[in-house]
């Protein structure tokens, strides 16, 4: 009888505590990099691109990868959204529950689960066959395909929490099935497409070994998509690397620059979702 | 008027069905890419010879990718370890005891967890977890010369990077479990903890050991954490404060030179394949398994 107390308490206590290890990384991780970032941070570290001995301590800043990795992240989470939406409308509108829907969505799943590495050496076989070479274009495709799976799985799932009876409705009033899925899914699944869409950003924002075989580095900003950029993941790897104390400093405040693009980018999806929420029937 | 929108809605059907046709064969063309690449290595060399050998000269031709097989294992068995018991029973917490604010906080930030790109996670290691590996951990078990960069490192840093996932899965598992079942269970007697012991975990095991397997996978594959705090040597480690250098980590540091060196570029690309076809074969055994569950649950 006693034992049986024991332990039901024993065991209340271990997933309380699992639950806080786990919730603490989080906290711990963050709380690091703001206690190592912050001392580092200055304002040319955001507002120049690396000048002459940069890399020995001196002047100049992270501009060139803050502007590489927003380009990237936006290229790449607009290349895969313009793959994604027409993926989603087919599976849920045009073909639900065939053999082929159904493949389709096991098929993105395994993509899920493949590692940026290998789709970086996948660019980079791309990249070799079109005869390119290392470039913003070829990144944005690269980390485009990285980024299509896990936008078409939120996309996918927040379109089937929609009733049957609305596109149902609409297409028993002579509606067509295009007309259905632009003017009734897409609109109804809003919330469910931005937050894919800002989730998409945040992780090809963060990608790092999928670029190293694509996108390069360079310490100048790029102004067209066939020129090399540099990205802040990899920026942070380099500056790490360095043997020069004031470098590696300006790792910690890279990585607290990434950090902060990530979080906004996290939480404004979370509050854009609940704000859109509101206009939704359900 | 009428013919438009029909003929609009057959041009959009044909292009979305094209797209979809395009999203679907894509790991196809990944695994074809990669096998054109690897053919190279293949054609010379011996399978066992690449997955068994230990030694690694890629200019005198020889290609042992053995230290690095094993180092990616031992990495990933030791985030596994880690992580799942702490994830089980966070999800336990989450979904049998927590009320629906805490568990909606909580899952929040899991997901924030998820999103943190992994260059953080492993700057976060070399900051944290390897001088304390050096400093305190090491010498508490009597290895007083370790840098701290470590399979440990490695292990710890992967196993936060997979409580995400694995906790996302056991979740959705944990709520196909039938609410009906823990009622049985507690009217007979049986206190709280007993039925999730005995009746939901059970229920769960199957659902629960795919997310674990998903979890693998994940930990797998990753790069950049675990090469930055996993010490980057090429000899099969021994004791958990060797390093090690894994598979990924391999691809990633030698894309530089790889062409510049015969079959260097291919042995990479066989690497990555290899990388694929093991966490091919695992995601498709973990999704039979969660499909099998959903199909019992509804």
């Amino acid at each position: 009888m006693f034992w049986r107390k024991f332990e039901e308490r024993l065991f209340n206590l271990l997933i309380r505590i699992a639950t806080l290890i786990i919730i603490g990384s989080l906290f711990v991780i963050i709380l690091t990099i703001l206690i190592k970032g912050i001392p580092a941070m200055s304002w040319d570290m955001i507002s120049k691109p690396p000048s002459g001995g940069f890399y020995l301590g001196k002047e100049g800043g992270v501009l060139n990868a803050i502007v590489g990795s927003i380009y990237l992240g936006i290229g790449a989470s607009l290349f895969a959204f313009l793959l994604t939406v027409p993926v989603v409308v087919y599976m849920n509108v045009y073909a639900p529950g065939t053999k082929f829907t159904r493949f389709i969505r096991i098929s993105l799943d395994i993509l899920y689960g493949i590692p940026s590495i290998v789709y970086g050496a996948f660019g980079f076989i791309i990249m070799i066959y079109f005869g390119m070479k290392v470039s913003l274009l070829a990144g944005i495709v690269t980390v485009g395909l990285l980024v299509l799976p896990i936008m078409a799985r939120t996309m996918d799932e927040v379109i089937r929490t929609i009733p049957k009876e609305l596109s149902d409705a609409s297409l028993s009033l002579g509606a067509t099935k295009w007309e259905t899925a632009m003017k009734v899914i897409v609109r109804q699944a809003m919330p469910g497409i931005l937050t894919a869409l800002l989730l998409g950003f945040g992780r090809a924002i963060g990608d790092a070994a999928s670029v190293i075989f694509t996108t390069g580095f360079t310490d100048n900003i790029p102004t067209s998509i066939f020129q090399p950029a540099a990205t802040l993941p990899l920026a942070i790897f380099f500056q790490l690397g360095s043997p020069i104390q004031e470098v590696v400093n300006r790792a910690y405040a890279s990585a607290l620059i990434l950090t902060i693009i990530i979080l906004i980018v996290s939480i404004s999806s979370r509050m854009l979702t609940r704000r859109f929420k509101k206009n939704v029937i359900s | 008027m009428k013919v438009g929108r029909v003929f609009k809605d057959k041009v959009a059907g044909k292009t979305v069905f094209v797209l979809s046709l395009f999203a679907s064969t894509l790991l196809f063309f990944i695994i074809i890419g990669l096998f054109i690449k690897s053919w190279p290595i293949l054609s010379t060399h011996s399978l066992s010879g690449l997955l068994f050998d230990s030694i690694w000269k890629p200019r005198k031709n020889l290609f042992g990718f053995l230290p690095y097989i094993i180092s990616t294992v031992y990495i990933t068995l030791i985030s596994i370890i880690i992580a799942v018991p702490l994830c089980i029973l966070c999800s336990i917490y989450l979904s049998e005891y927590a009320s629906k604010n805490v568990k909606s906080f909580v899952t929040s930030l899991v997901d924030i967890l998820a999103g943190i790109p992994s260059v953080i996670f492993g700057i976060w290691g070399i900051i944290m977890i390897v001088p304390f590996i050096s400093n305190t951990l090491a010498p508490a078990f009597g290895e007083e010369d370790t840098t701290g960069y470590s399979i440990l490192a490695g292990g710890i840093v992967l196993a936060i990077m997979v409580f995400p996932i694995v906790i996302h899965i056991m979740l959705e598992v944990l709520r196909t479990v039938p609410i009906e079942l823990r009622e049985a269970s507690l009217s007979v007697g049986a206190n709280k903890w007993e039925t999730i012991k005995k009746v939901v975990l059970r229920k769960a095991a199957p659902g629960i050991s795919a997310a674990i397997v998903l979890g693998f996978s994940r930990a797998f594959g990753e790069t950049l954490a675990v090469l930055m705090v996993v010490g980057n040597t090429a000899i099969i480690p021994h004791s958990l404060f060797d390093s090690g250098y894994p598979l990924p980590a391999l691809i990633a540091n030698n894309y530089g030179e790889m062409m510049s060196i015969p079959l260097y570029d291919s042995a990479l690309m066989f690497a990555a394949l290899l990388l694929l076809s093991v966490i091919l074969i695992f995601n498709i055994v973990a999704r039979i398994v969660m499909m099998r569950v959903e199909r019992q649950m509804s």
